[in-house]
C-alpha cells in the first residue's frame, strides 16, 4: 500500500486545507490546525488481527497515527498501560463496572509520552534538530527523555521560580533548561515567540497538530483492552483540552474504521475549582471560555486559558457528557481513596479525577451501571508534597518488643482515619 | 517591522471602549482582525498587530493595564 493515510492539515475553524508541514495556526483566520486522514487508507492497513500482532506499546496504532509507515518511532516504550477493573474503589463510588487507565506507569512517569513520542518522531521526519517546549513538569520530562533517544538537543524553558524539585525530572536527561525570568503570561508569550522565530520543533506549539495525536491512543488502548468497544463513559481531567478531544477523535476513528461498533461514550470532563474554565462555562450553558488565572496544587492541570476548551464544551454536549470540579481539599481526598482502594498513587491530575468521578456519581451524571473508565495521567511521586503534610506519621518505638506491642495497642484504639 | 499575532479577551466594562482604536492610534500599530465575538458583556478578538517592536510592546502593556487579557493565538503553551 503506498498512498499516504495522511490527507494533510485543516483549519478547525474556517475548514481550509493545508500541506503536511510543521504548520499550527490557519493564515487565514488564525484557528488551530488539525490532521486529516484517508480514513479508507487506513481501513485496509489497521485490523482488530494486526494491531493486535503490532508492538507492546502505542505504535501498534501506527496506522492511525500522523507518521509514515517507514518512520522509525522515536520509542521509549510509551503506552500500552494498565486498565485496571476498580472494584474497591467502585463498591466506595456507588459504581457496578468501573475501570482505571493507570497511565501513572509511562516510561517519564505521565500521558505526556503519548503525545511526545509522536511529535519526535515526525519532528525528525521533517528535519528537525531540535526539540523544545515550555513546561512546568511532566511535557519537560517527556520531551527530554525523547530528544536523548533519539540523540538531538533539546531546549526546555520554565519559569525561573519553579521549585528545584520539579526539574529533576527533566533536567536528568540533560536538555539545555532555559529558565525565565517573568510573570506566567511573560513567560508564555516569549515562548510563543520563540518557536515563531526558531527552526526548533516545539511539540505543543508548531507541532502540536502531530504531537496531539498521541493523545487519541488512549482511546485506542481502552477500546482494545475492553474487548473492542467503547466505554459508556469516560472521565477525563482537562487542562488545554488537548487529550479530551483526542480521546473523542480515537473512539470516533475506531468506530469509523470499523475496529468498534458506533456506541461512542459520554465524555465528562474532571477540573480543579481553582483552574476550572471549561467546566464553568459548562455550568453557565456557554461555549464561551472565560481566562482564569490559576490557583491549585493541581499544577499539571494549571492552564488558565485552554486551547481546546470551546472544542472540549462541544464534545460534553454532543456526547451528553458532563463537567465536575474538585477542591483542593478534595484532590487530596482524591489522591487518598484512590491509593488506599487501588494501590495507585496519582498526582494531583488523577486527586482531581477521583474527586470528580465521585461527585459525577453522586450528582445523578454517571449511572450506577454505566461501564466507566477513568484517566489516571501521572503518577504521585511526582507531587509528593501535595499529600505529604496530610499522612499519618509513623509509630516510633524502642528497639524491643515490649515497646512496639504497646505502640500498636495504642494504634489499635485509635479510631480509624480514612 | 515586527508582527504579533494576538487573541485580546475583553472584561465586560471595556466592551464599549474603542480599545483597539485608540491602542492603535497611540502606537502607530496596524491592525488586522482575523475572529471575533463580542456580545454585550463579553467578548474576545483575535488579530494580528503590525508595527516595530518597541510600538508592539508597548501597545500589549497598554490594553494589559487597562484590564484586558492578551494570550498568544495559541493559548497556553506552558504545560504541566
Amino acid at each position: 500500500m503506498s498512498s499516504n493515510h495522511i490527507v494533510g492539515l485543516k483549519c478547525k475553524e474556517c475548514a481550509r486545507r493545508y500541506p503536511e508541514e510543521a504548520l499550527h495556526v490557519c493564515e487565514f483566520c488564525f484557528g488551530p490546525l488539525e490532521v486529516e486522514y484517508d480514513y479508507d487508507v487506513i481501513r485496509q492497513r489497521a485490523s482488530r488481527e494486526t494491531i493486535g500482532a503490532g508492538p507492546h506499546g502505542l505504535w501498534r496504532y501506527k496506522a492511525f497515527l500522523p507518521v509514515q509507515p517507514d518512520d522509525q518511532p522515536v520509542d521509549i516504550g510509551a503506552g500500552l498501560t494498565p486498565l485496571v477493573k476498580a472494584n474497591n474503589l467502585a463498591k466506595e463510588l456507588g459504581l457496578e463496572n468501573l475501570y482505571l487507565k493507570n497511565d501513572c506507569v509511562n516510561p517519564t512517569y505521565s500521558f505526556k509520552d503519548r503525545p511526545v513520542t509522536v511529535a519526535s518522531t515526525k519532528a525528525l521526519e521533517f528535519g528537525f534538530e531540535v526539540l523544545s517546549c515550555a513546561s512546568t513538569g511532566n511535557l519537560g520530562g517527556a520531551v527530554a527523555a525523547h530528544a536523548a533517544r533519539a540523540g538531538v538537543k533539546s531546549y526546555i524553558f520554565i519559569p525561573a521560580n519553579l521549585e528545584a524539585g520539579k526539574i529533576v525530572g527533566a533536567a536528568v536527561y540533560n536538555p539545555v533548561l532555559v529558565a525565565v525570568d517573568g510573570n506566567y503570561d511573560q513567560v508564555n508569550r516569549l515562548c510563543s515567540e520563540i518557536a515563531d522565530r526558531y527552526r526548533w520543533a516545539f511539540v505543543n506549539i508548531n507541532m502540536r497538530p502531530y504531537y496531539s495525536e498521541g493523545s487519541k491512543t488512549l482511546a485506542f488502548e481502552v477500546a482494545e483492552q475492553l474487548g473492542w468497544r467503547a466505554p459508556d463513559h469516560v472521565v477525563v481531567p482537562v487542562a488545554s483540552g488537548s487529550m479530551f478531544t483526542k480521546i473523542w477523535k480515537g473512539f470516533q476513528e475506531f468506530a469509523r474504521t470499523g475496529l468498534i461498533d458506533d456506541r461512542l461514550p459520554r465524555m465528562s470532563v474532571a477540573q480543579a475549582l481553582g483552574c476550572s474554565p471549561v467546566a464553568t462555562a459548562h455550568f453557565n450553558n456557554t461555549l464561551n471560555v472565560r481566562p482564569v488565572i490559576p490557583d491549585t496544587i493541581a499544577k499539571s492541570l494549571a492552564i488558565g486559558n485552554p486551547a481546546d476548551g470551546y472544542y472540549s464544551l462541544k464534545i460534553i454536549k454532543e456526547s451528553g457528557g458532563s463537567a465536575e470540579v474538585a477542591t483542593d481539599q478534595e484532590i487530596v481526598d482524591g489522591i487518598r481513596l484512590l491509593a488506599q482502594t487501588e494501590g495507585i498513587f496519582a498526582e494531583t491530575a488523577g486527586g482531581v479525577t477521583v474527586a470528580c468521578l465521585k461527585k459525577l456519581v453522586d450528582g445523578g451524571k454517571i449511572q450506577r451501571d454505566e461501564l466507566t473508565v477513568a484517566y489516571i495521567t501521572g503518577n504521585g511521586l511526582k507531587t509528593q508534597e501535595a499529600v505529604a503534610e496530610h499522612l499519618e506519621p509513623s509509630v516510633q518505638v524502642a528497639p524491643t518488643l515490649s515497646s512496639f506491642e504497646d505502640a500498636l495497642a495504642a494504634r489499635e484504639r485509635e479510631p480509624v482515619v480514612a | 517591522m515586527a508582527r504579533a499575532r494576538v487573541k485580546f479577551t475583553f472584561p465586560p466594562d471595556l466592551i464599549k471602549e474603542p480599545v483597539i482604536h485608540n491602542m492603535s492610534m497611540k502606537y502607530n500599530i496596524v491592525t488586522n482582525i482575523r475572529r471575533a465575538n463580542v456580545t454585550k458583556d463579553k467578548g474576545w478578538v483575535v488579530l494580528e498587530l503590525d508595527g516595530t517592536q518597541e510600538a508592539i510592546d508597548g501597545a500589549i502593556a497598554s490594553v494589559t493595564a487597562l484590564g484586558v487579557r492578551v494570550d498568544p493565538i495559541e493559548g497556553d503553551v506552558i504545560e504541566g
